[in-house]
């Protein structure tokens, strides 16, 4: 089942509609999809940096248009590193660890209690935007969440032409 | 002299059962494909005939199901839908499964497994019309109250499959009442216990069974009720086989009993390759076992420590979209009630599956073949002590699942596929259980399954669904409050949505409900709490932030009856802000126990005391700023958020209309947010500048106890994961943390028994260890 870009872009912005939410969830998968999406992010953006794949509203790894290097980019400019990188490295970050720090999240009893567990939130350092909250114990290491295999999904699982990548 | 003889089997064609499935595994082995089966000549040569062997057997596990369940008289079965029924090949590979729980795809598979491998062919015999009964954990099962009825199918005196039924029964006589308690910390308390046991013939159970079962649990009613209605819908799928034998021929049945699992098997790579992305995922998944505290009442000194269960995770998508799954870093098995077997871990993945990557109505084996899962030995989700207990394996199945969920989502993000997103699952919890004298003055256990509606995690499209599912049960229900005051000695003062349970995001989690218990009419009476405290499992994705974690509010000797008498206000509805509790000041003589300690064991209640049963609530996703603030002020309105979280949490400034429902300023709103964003940063630091910090605080071993247990005890098991821990934070090689060197005890740490080693039993190894 093929939709057009106007449903995919009702999707992204959350307003899709229940009946072709409906088939989305309930029929094979649209293959062109990608694409498609690609395109409306590329638009959505504020820079000409060609979007390679996605990896949240706001975060994107782009081939940046000087050098076509691939880095990890924010939606307000930031390059955070080269794609391959843990870009939660090269982040600003708070970490909640105190009971008052977590009660501006939740009522009191129902916040985790901070000596078993912190919250980690990763901004982007231009626009202050949330990227990711981890949740783990104290000590716990960044964790490196995603590392695609972007020739082969580009090039063997769509049929795509993978973009210029500089080394 | 030597003289060959053939051992006459009594699978189809002649096979024993052990012969047979070991053709079959040494063939998928070999070739790749289930059974070597590289062409599926059936479904090609005759694909109507293929689609309407799976269309009648599939709508008739699923009648089997929904008729059956009708027998039961527990609300569990009856209301929640606890119970499942799939119909296997002769080698105990599920060809196709009901609704309902069907994690049990692989654990009765897992049991028809153990009785092949351990010979069940000629000792106790395997005849026409026998009926089995199966829910040992050690071989499989997800806990000991998931009773498994299994029936051989035969046709012209040959076995040509099996069929299983399962339902989650009230009590299974455990130390304490209700069917997952909390306060044994072995297998020797988790209640009745029983292996692949031959229990009828002739379709008619043994006389010596019904005695001894019935004695040992407690709700003797609900469990020969159960009983029934797993044989009732066994024998319903076993007629079914029979009649789809009579009119498609035998011929035709096999070689579907055989093709449908290499179908599986290749429908899940496709859906792999359709959408997802190849790459690494890692996430992690923890939860709280906090037992050094009063109301944790153990047998043992060695298990009364805090802990807690750790699980790592990596998924690995090749090129040719297989999958391995390894989880090298988890826990140590433990001394509670929250361990698991790697079929019921492994199995259960697959319920999560069937609700974004295999949505089919064709869940069998085949995903499981098509599937490289690595447990390590000895981690509490493949334990090697036969000692274990698992009664709430479910404590951190779903906490350790709710992480894949998030390394999924990233793919389905990434391809465009918001529609498959999902943040998370809720911690699915509180159970209230308990039990003694009920309002009929019988001997009673209760667990009430409220919580098979808990919060769904959010979507990258859409809030999750409040007080909805169950990640166990894709059918979950909260059921009708009438029906649970008449399971158990408890009338509802209130049952209302839990705000502020689920986590913030540009689309928030959905919340949980909570409901409002009065003892009533009981006598002798005891209750417990069961779920995440200290800990929310469930994180929150792309910004999104965890859901909120667990608390609980008991109240004793209340004065309840004196304040009705004297017609004065009494609690009711939820408890909607704990931090600004109003209940308490109703009952100001009342013994409040209003903590963080979500994990108790029986304690006495008696009429008029009060118990609150909190279901949580799923993670958010997103930017909470980046939230719709009209959607912020309704979830005000709606009870879904405490106000004053409008602004800290969502920057949205709330106004008041004449009608009494809050709008938004959104002028004002714009503004703050724009403030909130510049405080972050204010206030954040570089990750590798807190990294310094922390690497710190490690080398001064500054972290609770419970912390460094948890990486003591993943280190000694995943040296993997140590080693990356140690490289992360570049430690230097005299930094150790030991077990042996807590001030705490850690039985188990060197020394365990397998089942493997007792006399005569031989384990099916499921997974990569």
């Amino acid at each position: 089942m093929a939709y057009t870009k106007s449903k995919i872009k009702d999707l992204v912005e959350g307003k899709i509609d229940r009946d072709t939410l409906h088939t989305m969830l309930s029929t094979p998968k649209d293959r062109e999809r990608f694409q498609i999406y690609l395109e409306i992010l590329q638009e959505s953006v504020p820079w000409d940096d060609r979007i390679i794949l996605p990896l949240g509203p706001k975060l994107f790894i782009v081939q940046r248009k000087a050098d076509k290097k691939w880095v990890v980019k924010s939606i307000a400019g930031h390059e955070f590193c080269d794609w391959r990188d843990n870009w939660k490295l090269h982040a600003v970050m708070r970490v909640r660890e105190t009971q008052e720090e977590m009660e501006e999240l939740y009522p009191r009893l129902m916040t985790p209690t901070s000596s078993w567990q912190v919250i980690r939130e990763y901004y982007c350092p231009l626009s202050g935007d949330l990227l990711d909250v981890e949740a783990p114990t104290p000590w716990y290491p960044v964790i490196h969440d995603f590392e695609p295999d972007i020739d082969t999904f580009y090039q063997d699982w769509l049929g795509m032409e993978l973009p210029e990548r500089a080394a | 002299m030597n003289i060959q003889t053939k051992v006459q089997g009594i699978v189809r064609g002649g096979e024993t059962l052990k012969q047979h499935r070991d053709r079959l595994m040494e063939a998928t082995k070999r070739t790749g494909h289930y059974g070597g089966i590289d062409r599926m000549e059936l479904r090609d040569s005759q694909p109507i005939m293929y689609n309407k062997l799976f269309s009648r057997l599939r709508a008739g596990v699923v009648d089997a199901r929904e008729t059956a369940k009708k027998i039961a008289a527990s609300p569990i079965v009856e209301q929640e839908g606890e119970l499942c029924f799939t119909l296997y090949n002769a080698a105990g590979d599920a060809i196709l499964t009901s609704t309902g729980i069907i994690i049990h795809v692989g654990t009765m598979g897992a049991a028809i497994k153990y009785m092949i491998e351990n010979d069940w062919e000629s000792n106790p015999g395997i005849n026409d019309r026998d009926i089995f009964c199966n829910n040992d954990n050690l071989i499989g099962n997800v806990h000991t109250c998931d009773i498994h009825t299994i029936v051989p199918i035969f046709h012209e005196g040959e076995l040509i499959g099996w069929v299983g039924g399962v339902t989650h029964v009230i009590d299974t006589g455990s130390v304490g009442p209700g069917s997952m308690s909390t306060g044994q910390i072995q297998r020797f308390g988790d209640g009745y216990q029983i292996t692949c046991r031959k229990i009828g013939q002739n379709d008619t159970l043994m006389r010596d069974w019904l005695h001894e079962s019935q004695r040992s649990v407690r709700t003797t009613r609900y469990w020969m009720l159960d009983e029934r209605t797993r044989i009732a819908g066994c024998h319903m799928i076993r007629d079914l086989v029979e009649q789809v034998i009579a009119d498609e021929g035998i011929e035709n049945y096999w070689k579907f009993a055989y093709e449908a699992i290499e179908h599986g098997r290749t429908g899940l790579q496709a859906r792999i390759k359709a959408m997802t992305i190849p790459g690494k995922y890692r996430q992690v998944g923890f939860v709280d076992v906090p037992y050094a505290h009063d109301d944790v009442r153990v047998p043992s000194d060695f298990a009364k420590v805090d802990t807690i269960m750790h699980t790592p995770s990596e998924i690995t998508i090749r090129p040719d979209a297989t999958w391995r799954l390894d989880f090298e870093g988890s826990s140590r098995w433990g001394w509670h009630t929250y361990n698991a077997h790697a079929v019921s871990f492994t199995s259960g993945i697959w319920v999560m599956m069937t609700q974004s990557l295999i949505p089919t109505e064709m869940i069998n084996d085949g995903a499981a073949y098509g599937t490289e899962f690595r447990l390590p030995k000895g981690t509490w989700m493949n334990p090697d002590d036969r000692r274990v207990a698992f009664s709430y394996s479910w404590h951190f199945l779903v906490s350790s699942w709710t992480s894949l969920w998030r390394g999924l989502s990233r793919s389905y993000f990434g391809r465009g596929y918001l529609e498959e997103v999902n943040a998370g699952n809720a911690n699915t919890s509180n159970w209230l259980q308990g039990g003694g004298f009920n309002q009929f003055d019988e001997v009673h256990a209760v667990n009430s399954f409220e919580c098979a509606a808990n919060g769904v995690g959010a979507s990258a499209h859409r809030d999750g669904i409040s007080h909805a599912a169950a990640i166990w049960n894709p059918e979950g229900d909260m059921g009708d409050m009438e029906i649970w005051e008449l399971a158990e000695p408890l009338i509802y003062l209130g049952r209302e949505i839990k705000a502020s349970s689920g986590g913030a995001g540009k689309y928030r989690g959905g919340c949980g409900f909570q409901s409002l218990r009065m003892v009533w009419n009981a006598k002798d009476w005891t209750m417990f709490f069961m779920g995440n405290g200290h800990i929310s499992s469930d994180w929150g994705l792309m910004g999104g932030y965890p859901a909120a974690s667990g608390y609980r509010f008991e109240a004793h000797d209340t004065n309840l009856r004196q304040i009705i008498a004297n017609g004065g206000e009494i609690p009711h509805g939820g408890d909607k802000d704990p931090e600004n509790p109003v209940w308490d000041g109703l009952i100001p003589d009342a013994l409040i126990k209003r903590d963080k300690q979500a994990i108790t064991t029986e304690a006495m209640f008696k009429d008029y005391d009060l118990y609150l049963n909190y279901m949580r609530g799923g993670p958010g996703f997103g930017d909470p700023l980046d939230r719709e603030p009209q959607s912020v002020a309704d979830d005000v309105n709606g009870g879904y958020l405490i106000e004053r979280f409008a602004g800290s949490v969502y920057g949205v400034r709330l106004v008041k209309g004449a009608d009494g429902l809050f709008g938004v300023d959104q002028a004002a709103t714009e503004a703050r947010r724009a403030e909130i964003r510049k405080e972050r940063l204010a206030r954040a630091v570089p990750t590798r500048d807190w990294m310094a910090r922390e690497r710190e605080r490690i080398l001064a071993k500054d972290a609770g106890l419970h912390v460094q247990q948890m990486f003591a005890a993943s280190f000694k098991l995943g040296p993997r994961f140590e080693e990356s821990f140690r490289k992360f934070w570049d430690l230097p090689a005299d930094w150790q943390l030991m077990e042996a060197d807590l001030p705490i005890p850690s039985y188990g740490r060197e020394y365990s028994m397998d089942i493997s080693e007792l006399p005569d039993v031989k384990t099916v190894r499921f997974v990569d260890e």
